[in-house]
């Protein structure tokens, strides 16, 4: 590659971690003035996952994803606005302001959510790589959970399907070394996710996952391997959050030592000094760069955040909708039960 | 005294506590008592439950009674099953009802059944607790009920404290039942700091061993107009307003069912009997549940003790959603409650 592809390819992931991270500060924000409600859960420290896997994808491709999505959402390209207008629990929202933050779904960007069950959206990746399949379809399902996840039957279970059955999913492992606040070590007997994903006789890497060049490459070649042979594959992203669970969370459970060391491997400034140490920017020019992308994302974020606020609530009478699909003319409404 | 009175002072020998301290003070003196009771959960250890519900315990117990397990409900769930088979008293805790897809089989078919596919010679003397209920727009996975679905599968008793004092009493009473006891707590009565406040989420507990019997509902406040039956955070949401309709003259009577499994229909014929009038809040899904039940007690039992048609304030038949707004219209709100009450009087 050139010099100027490199450039461009690094600027722009850059840009689009920094996008996520500033995002997510104005959740932050957004949450302590009760604009966004519920359970909020921060992918600060991990966008080099959300950026590298999810922003190496075709758009023909299917993205499975958890509650902790906002980052998997703006790097499929769901709009910024529709994501903000859902977690304000707006009409114009990407759920119509019933999923909130833990349900993005985008069907147009075949964005699947957004599942707050652990593990639970892995069965369901499976099911989309097989009738992609089926239709000869080259998509690729991409199904991102965490190490927690991995603890669940439900991993195990459609793991093996899908290399039994040749299916072509992405199993993507975003391993932040925390099952909410239970340690790596205190979940699994044994921590080489990867190695005991290849039992299920899949290829599988270990990637690091702060490493955004690094997550982006593995992808591109899991991505390749997958549209090639037709089987699944599987990635763990060795990453961690830098900020607690949700915000809720006391985070007693880990040494702030420990988040300080990982603080050091922060994707977005570790890219910053590579395109430094890598002659394609002095560090005068690195901070320019950043202060026009940062002007430019906190607008498009300033412009969310004033469309969500302006945007509609969904009518209380419009409530029973979308419970079943529905018919031409209204609401269906299965069991139909008169409540008071 | 009702059972939800919240008196300025304590009475002699009791506590204010919250809900959430009160059940971990009665599982703490089981755990001193009996050395077979530990527990097992996602988080319950350092984390100390993210609901509260095991505060302290790890380091007053240690890790080998206050267990941190992988996310792996079915397994540690079934491994509950296991060690109470062999005599041992685990609580387990399933951090939201919600999740009771992932590990239903272990809960319905082997929680519930050994007992009797056994011939009633094997014990399963556990206690699975599990957090409850909506309010804080957590969406569609994280905010349901569902205690009707547990109720509806035989085999295990279903509690559901409304308050401290009950929190503590049933919780000892669960753990001291030869069978599986599946224990609800409503996030709302916890009486925890980042929820929103309730005043009867803190009260008066009376100190050492405090049993509330399984199978036995409460009359939380007497009335002699009509009966509202309800149970968990509905109970204060009931009070409020039989509080506010007694200033029109309105006697507005709640019954606190307290336990599903086994349902006291005597103590709601009884309520009935009196008043004519029934009113069914149940925070649970409106059709084929609870509510339905509570209407069928007395329906079955006789049709004509009922002056006025039924009313029932559920959850109508949908997914909770995100939005506050139409979060608050699913949910048996006051506003509600009092509505299906005039209704019922025709005021």
């Amino acid at each position: 590659m050139t010099r100027e592809l490199f450039l461009e390819l690094f600027t722009g992931l850059l840009r689009e971690m920094i996008r996520i991270r500033r995002f997510e500060e104005k959740c932050v924000e957004l949450y302590s003035a009760t604009k966004i409600r519920g359970f909020l859960h921060l992918c600060i420290g991990e966008e080099a996952v959300a950026v590298g896997v999810v922003g190496a994808l075709s758009e023909d491709d299917a993205v499975v994803s958890t509650y902790r999505e906002h980052g998997h959402a703006l790097a499929r390209g769901v709009p910024m606005p529709s994501i903000m207008a859902e977690m304000f629990g707006k009409a114009t929202g990407c759920s119509g302001g019933r999923g909130g933050s833990m349900h993005l779904f985008d069907a147009s960007r075949r964005f699947y959510g957004g599942n707050a069950i652990v593990a639970g959206g892995m069965p369901v990746a499976v099911g989309l790589a097989l009738a992609d399949h089926l239709s000869d379809d080259r998509a690729v399902t991409v199904c991102l959970f965490g190490d927690g996840a991995f603890a669940e039957g439900e991993f195990h279970e459609s793991a093996n399907l899908a290399a039994l059955w040749n299916l072509p999913v992405l199993f993507c492992c975003e391993n932040n070394r925390y099952a909410m606040g239970t340690a790596l070590a205190r979940e699994h007997a044994s921590t080489d996710l990867a190695m005991r994903a290849a039992a299920y006789g899949m290829v599988a890497w270990t990637v690091d996952g702060m490493d955004v060049i690094a997550v982006r490459e593995a992808t591109d070649r899991a991505l390749e391997y997958v549209r090639d042979s037709g089987k699944p594959c599987f990635l763990e992203l060795r990453t961690y959050r830098f900020r607690a669970h949700s915000m809720y969370d006391p985070d007693r459970y880990r040494d702030k030592s420990e988040i300080a060391t990982w603080k050091k491997s922060d994707p977005i400034p570790a890219l910053e000094a590579k395109l430094v140490s890598d002659g394609l920017m002095t560090p005068a020019e690195v901070e320019r760069w950043r202060a026009g992308v940062e002007a430019e994302v906190d607008a498009e974020i300033a412009a969310a955040v004033e469309s969500a606020d302006a945007a509609p609530l969904e009518p209380v009478e419009d409530l029973l909708r979308h419970v079943t699909t529905e018919a031409a003319d209204g609401v269906a409404l299965l069991a139909g039960g008169r409540s008071t | 005294m009702t059972i939800t009175d919240t008196p300025t002072a304590p009475a002699p020998h009791a506590s204010r506590l919250t809900t959430s301290k009160a059940m971990v003070e009665a599982i703490a003196q089981e755990m001193e008592r009996d050395p077979s009771v530990v527990y097992l959960g996602e988080d319950v250890g350092a984390y100390g439950g993210i609901f509260s519900s095991t505060t302290d315990l790890l380091a007053r117990f240690g890790p080998e009674r206050v267990i941190d397990t992988p996310i792996s409900e079915t397994a540690f769930i079934g491994l509950g099953i296991g060690a109470a088979v062999e005599g041992m008293r685990p609580i387990v805790e399933l951090m939201f009802a919600d999740f009771m897809g992932v590990c239903l089989d272990q809960i319905y078919n082997h929680m519930a059944k050994i007992h009797f596919e056994s011939g009633g010679k094997v014990r399963v003397p556990m206690v699975l607790t599990t957090a409850v209920g909506g309010g804080y727009s957590d969406g569609a996975q994280h905010s349901q009920c569902l205690w009707g679905t547990f109720a509806h599968l035989p085999g295990m008793k279903v509690v559901v404290p409304s308050n401290p004092a009950d929190a503590k009493g049933l919780m000892t009473s669960a753990i001291r039942d030869d069978n599986p006891v599946v224990y609800m707590f409503h996030k709302g009565v916890m009486g925890l700091a980042w929820m929103a406040k309730n005043a009867r989420s803190v009260g008066d507990v009376p100190d050492g061993e405090h049993l509330v019997p399984i199978g036995k509902a409460a009359v939380a406040r007497p009335g002699t107009d009509v009966t509202v039956v309800t149970l968990s955070l509905s109970v204060h949401h009931a009070l409020d307003v039989a509080e506010k309709l007694s200033g029109e003259g309105v006697e507005v009577e709640v019954i606190d069912l307290r336990s599903l499994v086994p349902l006291d229909r005597e103590a709601i014929l009884t309520s009935v009997a009196k008043t004519g009038h029934l009113v069914v809040v149940d925070e649970d899904y409106l059709s084929f549940g609870l509510s339905g039940e509570v209407v069928a007690t007395v329906t079955d039992h006789d049709p004509t003790m009922l002056k006025a048609p039924v009313h029932r304030v559920a959850v109508p038949d949908v997914p909770i959603p995100y939005a506050h707004g139409l979060e608050y219209a699913v949910l048996p709100r006051p506003e509600r409650i009092e509505a299906a009450i005039r209704r019922s009087l025709a005021l």
